[in-house]
């Protein structure tokens, strides 16, 4: 069986998502060089922190190449939380930053008038296809949030303030807003399903 | 729209799972991780643990109690008490923990709050206020309740928030175990003061207190004695909130 890596670039919830790999009963490694990112079968880029923290990260370590070749070709990738939103253009929360800009578009700021952070569980709702994520409540912990459709992407949709992204995925790439890792039984799933389904990729 | 939070809180002194009333007179209530997964699988939304430990030893054993959470649970983990430093969360979160919780060093400087912020994400800064009843509304208490800090409670979390704390963890010292139910004054004035989601802690004795704080501006509750006694379980409750209108995920 091929192995899942777990992109390791700064401090994040690293150890809730290598237990959700446990817990499937896979040993997951970590990864933080060009060559890890290229080689890895299956890769988890996890994300808590700031948008231009992590790009600098990303850059200092030289991956921001070796990632964007990655999810352009569709490998198995799974993307969490602000591992999602680094795959935008930009995103307000650090402006004049550039992310991986594999999907189009800006991450924006929940508008006034709603709680933010946006904390706990809301409901998705998928758009039927291939890859669909079975609608139910997931786990949210985020203070930005991706309001259009980015062309090419398969979309699930969230509501809070208007509606958002709550995940894309394209080919073996799946990119979340909830953290799947923290979203009980359907979260487990759905990470497993992510693992069976990028055998085929 | 975002469902409504019930979190049952594990107070942990030397591994194991303790209860006491206004924060004194402990008594032991089981084994973390059981209970952890067992809350989990009855419909939690999310754990809080605060390790209580009287000791050094027992604080040191407190990451291995998160570890040992951790392989068993698939919801969110704050973990708190005693966090002094970004290092000391730095420890949790890689031990397992989601969020940290700060309690005195936070009202000893709010800095540190501006510091877990920007290194681990404001979504990782909780701060964890308790609050006891004064002439004038309410003062902040610390060291486990134990010293009167004379601060103004909605004040602070005020100066919490904006130093980069994402959630406000309220605890009313006055109702803290005794069943009567949140302080509804205290949650009604930190939530219209703060923008970021508050849970209420201290005092509930079933789904209609947690159905009051709701109403009063909680985003979420805690609950610990109701949980560890067995009197409820977690779906139980969110069956009667569910009647009583509040949005929970069941």
């Amino acid at each position: 069986m091929s192995t899942v890596a777990i992109l390791t670039t700064g401090v994040a919830n690293v150890a809730s998502v290598a237990a959700a790999f446990h817990r499937l009963g896979t040993e997951p490694v970590t990864a933080e060089t060009p060559e890890a990112v290229e080689r890895a079968d299956r890769l988890v880029v996890p994300g808590v922190g700031a948008f231009g923290a992590a790009m600098d990260r990303l850059h200092g370590l030289g991956l921001v190449a070796p990632l964007r070749k990655r999810i352009e070709a569709g490998r198995p990738t799974l993307a969490i939380c602000l591992g999602m939103q680094i795959l935008f253009e930009s995103s307000e929360e650090s402006p004049g930053c550039e992310g991986l800009g594999v999907a189009s578009g800006v991450v924006g700021a929940f508008p006034g008038g709603v709680r933010s952070p946006h904390f706990g569980w809301n409901r998705v709702h998928p758009r039927p296809g291939p890859g669909t994520i079975e609608p139910g409540h997931y786990y949210f912990a985020n203070s930005f949030r991706v309001a259009h459709h980015p062309a090419g992407w398969d979309a699930a949709w969230c509501e809070h303030g208007g509606a958002f992204l709550a995940a894309v995925t394209r080919g073996g790439v799946l990119a979340c807003q909830f953290h799947p890792e923290l979203s009980g039984t359907l979260g487990q799933s759905l990470i497993g399903e992510w693992l069976a389904r990028s055998d085929q990729w | 729209m975002v469902t409504k939070r019930v979190i049952p809180c594990l107070d942990v002194a030397e591994g194991r799972v303790v209860k006491g009333v206004r924060f004194t007179s402990l008594r032991d209530c089981g084994d973390p991780a059981a209970l952890a997964e067992e809350y989990m699988n009855s419909g939690a939304d999310e754990l809080v643990m605060l390790d209580v430990s009287a000791t050094d030893e027992g604080r040191a054993t407190a990451l291995e109690t998160v570890a040992a959470i951790r392989e068993r649970l698939a919801i969110p983990l704050t973990v708190g008490g005693g966090v002094r430093s970004v290092s000391d969360a730095e420890r949790l979160l890689e031990a397992g923990a989601d969020k940290v919780s700060v309690n005195s060093a936070a009202v000893a400087d709010p800095a540190i709050l501006t510091e877990i912020a920007d290194r681990l994400g404001r979504q990782c800064a909780v701060v964890a206020i308790d609050a006891r009843k004064c002439h004038d509304g309410w003062t902040v208490l610390v060291r486990s309740g134990k010293d009167d800090a004379r601060r103004d409670a909605v004040a602070f979390a005020v100066q919490a928030v904006e130093a980069g704390a994402g959630e406000v963890l309220l605890t009313s010292w006055d109702r803290d175990g005794t069943g009567e139910g949140y302080d509804l004054d205290l949650l009604r004035a930190v939530s219209r003061a703060v923008h970021v989601p508050v849970i209420a802690s201290g005092g509930a004795k079933d789904a209609r207190h947690m159905a009051e704080a709701f109403l009063a501006g909680a985003d979420a509750v805690l609950a610990a004695s109701i949980f560890h006694d067995r009197e409820a379980r977690v779906w139980d409750i969110k069956d009667e909130l569910a009647g009583f209108g509040v949005t929970v995920r069941l």
